[in-house]
């Protein structure tokens, strides 16, 4: 019983500092279920890291299935994640309200619209994080990322070819794959 | 041709049942394919949500994501309960909620009775490697949507907030919530100003 409260806590605590993302919340995490309480080792969470980058879905929660469910199975893992989760739903359940209510009154309007550059150099940002990843994780340089990438990036801006995002996703898995059997 | 952002949008559905169930897959389906980070399910919901679905707009979109960063916790999170609460409500915020954690709990849950199978496993490493471009050319594409109407508009200031916080997110490596929450008090002063202002004249 203590130990699924805890559980609870320590994550609630992790969802409500974590400011910024996910690589913001992985210290809090490390030192919650590594240093503090001893749930998981350094290995055993240098391994979950790896295993957050691997799988889809935030990194938080990630965490939070796995600390809990090695610590107390399903219940610990659910009660983590609910931990986790809580603060922001909260904050942002108060955020959605507002912004529903007054969102179309100028001064919310005019600064959401002055702050939209930044949220577009945001996801910029990430896109060129992610592309670094993409073309120096395996080999450098990486050629067949690069044309992966390139004949992506041509399908997805295609009119006449309507392949989705999760189509190409799924086709980049089996080339990955192919690709990995004939070299 | 739609050139810009998207603007036109369809009317808000309904708040059925049938609804709540396709915001549940919807948000299910984009949470399994996020890897590599918050701003992957941002794309995809972009695309699903803005372009395909209509239920939202690409300005709202953004007002989404401003306001999902100004927060703490995870941006998937918290943009799918922006998004089920603008399109139905608390338990369209529930529902969406429940269909971004569901994908990420299941696939821990399993991968964390076997983990040492998965980490060090080729098959899933050569996947990765060919899903890593697409998730880059995703987010690249949706950037270049974004962006292109910015520089239709060749107004000064909005492209150089771009740039400066493109410096201050990519090169200084500053936390994207203190870039966010500086940006957005920038421009509660700069309104303030304005009224004081306009209310001078009047």
């Amino acid at each position: 019983m203590t130990t699924l409260f805890s559980l609870f806590y320590s994550f609630f605590q992790i969802g409500l500092f974590s400011i910024g993302g996910g690589y913001a919340a992985m210290p809090l995490i490390k030192a919650q279920a590594v240093d503090i309480h001893h749930w998981i080792t350094a290995t055993e969470f240098a391994d979950l890291v790896t295993i957050a980058e691997m799988t889809p879905g935030p990194i938080a929660i990630n965490a939070a299935t796995f600390v809990g469910m090695r610590v107390a199975g399903v219940l610990g893992a659910v009660l983590a994640t609910l931990g986790n989760i809580l603060p922001s739903c909260i904050i942002m359940l108060i955020l959605a309200r507002l912004y529903e209510k007054y969102s179309k009154q100028t001064l919310l309007k005019q600064i959401l619209g002055g702050v939209r550059p930044v949220v577009v150099a945001a996801i910029f940002s990430a896109g060129l994080v992610l592309l670094q990843l993409a073309l120096t994780s395996v080999s450098q340089p990486d050629l067949f990322a690069l044309v992966v990438f390139a004949v992506a990036f041509v399908l997805l801006n295609s009119k006449r070819i309507p392949l989705g995002p999760i189509a190409l996703l799924v086709l980049g898995a089996g080339v990955g794959i192919l690709h990995s059997v004939l070299a | 041709m739609k050139k810009g952002l998207v603007r036109e949008k369809k009317e808000k559905p309904q708040r059925t049942v049938r609804f709540h169930l396709q915001l549940f897959w919807t948000t299910f389906s984009l949470s399994l394919f996020t890897f590599g980070g918050g701003f992957v399910i941002i794309s995809l919901m972009r695309k699903k949500m803005v372009v395909k679905l209509g239920w939202i707009d690409d300005e709202q979109m953004l007002d989404f994501v401003t306001i999902a960063q100004s927060s703490p916790g995870p941006i998937a999170v918290n943009g799918s309960l922006m998004v089920g609460y603008h399109l139905a409500g608390l338990s369209g915020a529930l529902v969406a909620v429940l269909g971004t954690v569901l994908p990420p709990m299941i696939i821990l849950g399993f991968v964390s009775l076997g983990y040492e199978a998965v980490a060090g496993n080729p098959w899933i490493g050569a996947a990765f490697h060919g899903m890593r471009a697409v998730v880059a050319a995703i987010v690249m594409q949706v950037t270049w949507a974004l962006f292109r109407p910015l520089l239709e508009k060749r107004e000064v200031l909005p492209l150089a907030l771009f740039g400066v916080s493109l410096v201050l997110l990519f090169v200084l490596k500053v936390n994207i919530m203190v870039v966010m929450v500086a940006m957005i008090l920038f421009f509660v002063v700069q309104s303030l100003v304005g009224l004081k202002r306009g209310g001078k004249d009047q």
